[in-house]
């Protein structure tokens, strides 16, 4: 009964769950509470994801109703990994937030910010879960809605003006989106995505459809943050609170990523999308060049935070040359690093939340000989940025390793070279904050810092402990993801 | 009486229209006036594409009736939805912007963020 009915829990139980935690107005009860049903939530994707790789593809009707009348959940190795992704950040980013989210927003309620916190991972779970393309918007706009609004309680007023742009693109984005959808809603009266794909492909050269394959790209472009449509990114993830950077800095670019992953190798097709309209010649250049670019703009950047939201525009670019690279192989990389890069994004930005917490800034100047006050955590930050580089031993090492491999494997050694170019940049801007944190005394505000709490340490070193393992024992996690990517490759339609 | 593809033609003004503001414009509140016109043009291509011309609303139809395709509709009312909550909490970040700067207009805005 429970089992059978695991891929709707999933998402009923979060969402029933946030307006339930409005009415909790003590901020330990919310807290738990949320706590609470985020760990179920967690443990829900862990026994839907053994499901899938056990017996395959898990089908779903919502209310009984079968598909392409009702909305079908289809669940592969893909998308149960993108939802146990989001489980498990939002699970350790919750078990962080009491201490940060105290000091950081002592004027907030806290039942209306874990209500948010909620919500925003029910949008990102169901945008992964589900197999309709107009669900698939609803819950984007869910997720979106919610971190437009955790995004305005930063500390600093320019949060304001970051979560009002991010509300502007993010919105063009999604109406691109919808304007895709109904396009080829016209051509094939169907919303379903197997259906979809099945009934798209005698149409497939109309112009209708070349339209919304164009609008498609570039509205899911937009959520993704592919460069140069990255714009809303860096001020976003640099002044929203360290709780909600972290959590949405680890999910939301990824879980974009599959449904790019879905609309163009599932439904569109890789014959039609590679080889008839070559996406690839433009995803390739385009991730190249985020990488580069944005890897070059981290490393003049002043402020730790806007550092990493560069660098992770960067990593999206190494994502989108794994999806641009049409292989196995490719996808591999491509998948593997959504986990990867969410693991070690997610540690670094816990870790700065927790100086963010003792010496209440995280420009560079602020914090010479950080590395002395408060040991734990910045050997947390270091770890997190070896793996950023790319490290052997670290999951950076196996995202690259996999990536370099389809590029080889594809002939193409110049994109191999500007990746491992793109590592040696990481280099760079982390070192700038190993020097500062390390090679010099504490002065001004860090001289009285301390060590952050325990409760703040466990969750950042349990990512951090996480990229670790899954860089020594890559088994899981590369096998899911080749999985995964073989699944993409197949398509859709049967 | 028939239309032709008028509608469509609407839409695609009201969508550049809308689009041309949210770029162009520099005070937020007229951006929000474009992203609205923006969404709403795709209202009016979902409901356009559900219609039949001469087709009825499908109460009880009688077996041959014709009538017009009522999902697109139904979409377009949960896309309203989220239309009115994205200007709602836009509206509110304006409100905000005013308090804390002073000001809408994004060229001040970004004088004060540099001189900071």
């Amino acid at each position: 009964m429970f089992a059978e009915h695991l891929p709707i829990l999933q998402i009923v139980v979060p969402l029933v769950s946030a307006p339930v935690c409005v009415l909790l107005r003590r901020r330990e009860w919310s807290w738990g509470f949320a706590l609470l049903i985020s760990w179920f939530c967690f443990g829900m994707s862990a026994l839907l994801l053994q499901r899938v790789l056990q017996t395959g593809t898990v089908i779903y009707y919502v209310g009984n109703w079968a598909p392409p009348w009702g909305i079908e959940y289809r669940i592969d190795a893909v998308n149960a990994f993108v939802v146990f992704l989001g489980a498990l950040i939002g699970s350790v980013v919750l078990l962080y937030a009491p201490r940060s989210v105290a000091a950081e927003l002592p004027g907030v309620r806290a039942n209306l910010f874990y209500t948010s916190l909620l919500l925003c991972m029910t949008g990102l779970m169901g945008m992964a879960i589900t197999g309709d393309v107009f669900n698939l918007f609803v819950f984007l706009e869910i997720s979106a809605l919610s971190s437009y609004a955790m995004i305005a309680l930063g500390r600093d007023r320019r949060a304001l003006t970051a979560s009002y742009n991010y509300l502007l693109m993010g919105t063009v984005g999604a109406t691109f989106y919808v304007i895709g959808v109904g396009l080829l809603y016209m051509v094939t009266g169907t919303l379903n995505m197997v259906d979809l794909a099945i009934r798209l492909e005698p149409v497939l050269m109309t112009r209708t459809v070349l339209a919304a394959f164009a609008f498609l790209t570039v509205g899911i472009s937009l959520k993704l943050a592919l460069f140069p449509l990255h714009l809303w990114l860096p001020n976003a993830y640099a002044h929203a609170p360290s709780v909600v950077t972290a959590f949405i800095a680890a999910t939301a670019t990824k879980v974009a990523i599959y449904v790019f992953l879905r609309f163009f190798y599932g439904i569109f097709g890789t014959h039609y999308t590679f080889e008839v309209l070559h996406l690839d010649m433009v995803l390739v250049p385009l991730g190249l060049t985020g990488v580069i670019v944005a890897s070059l703009v981290a490393v003049y950047q002043t402020n730790i935070k806007r550092m990493l939201a560069y660098s992770s525009v960067a990593q999206v670019g190494y994502m989108m040359i794994g999806v641009g690279l049409v292989s196995v192989t490719g996808l591999t990389a491509t998948l593997v690093h959504m986990f990867n890069h969410a693991l070690m994004k997610g540690a670094l930005f816990l870790a700065m939340g927790c100086i963010v917490l003792r010496v209440g800034a995280c420009e560079l100047e602020d914090l010479r000989g950080i590395g002395k006050r408060m040991p734990i955590t910045m050997a947390a930050f270091v770890a997190g940025g070896l793996s950023l580089i790319g490290i052997p031993l670290t999951v950076g090492f196996i995202s690259k390793w996999y990536l370099v491999l389809a590029a080889l494997q594809r002939g193409w050694w110049p994109v191999a070279v500007l990746i491992l170019l793109g590592s040696l940049i990481a280099v760079v801007y982390i070192w700038r904050v190993v020097e500062v944190a390390y090679f010099h005394e504490p002065t001004g505000k860090t001289a009285e810092a301390t060590e952050a709490p325990l409760s703040m340490l466990v969750p950042t070193w349990m990512l951090v402990g996480a990229t670790l393992y899954f860089g020594m024992s890559s088994t899981f996690t590369s096998g899911v993801a080749r999985r995964g990517a073989e699944v993409l490759m197949a398509g859709l339609a049967p | 009486m028939n239309v032709g593809l008028l509608n469509y033609w609407v839409v695609i003004f009201l969508m550049m229209v809308g689009f041309y503001i949210v770029m162009s414009s520099r005070n937020l509140i007229k951006k929000m006036v474009g992203l609205s016109l923006f969404q709403t043009s795709v209202f009016i291509l979902y409901i356009t594409m559900g219609k039949i011309t001469g087709g009825t609303a499908p109460i009880l139809a009688q077996p041959g009736t014709i009538y017009s395709n009522p999902l697109p509709h139904v979409l377009i009312l949960t896309a309203i939805v989220v239309g009115v909550a994205t200007t709602a909490l836009g509206m509110g970040l304006i409100v905000r912007i005013k308090e804390s700067y002073g000001t809408i207009e994004e060229d001040d805005i970004q004088t004060m963020d540099r001189e900071q």
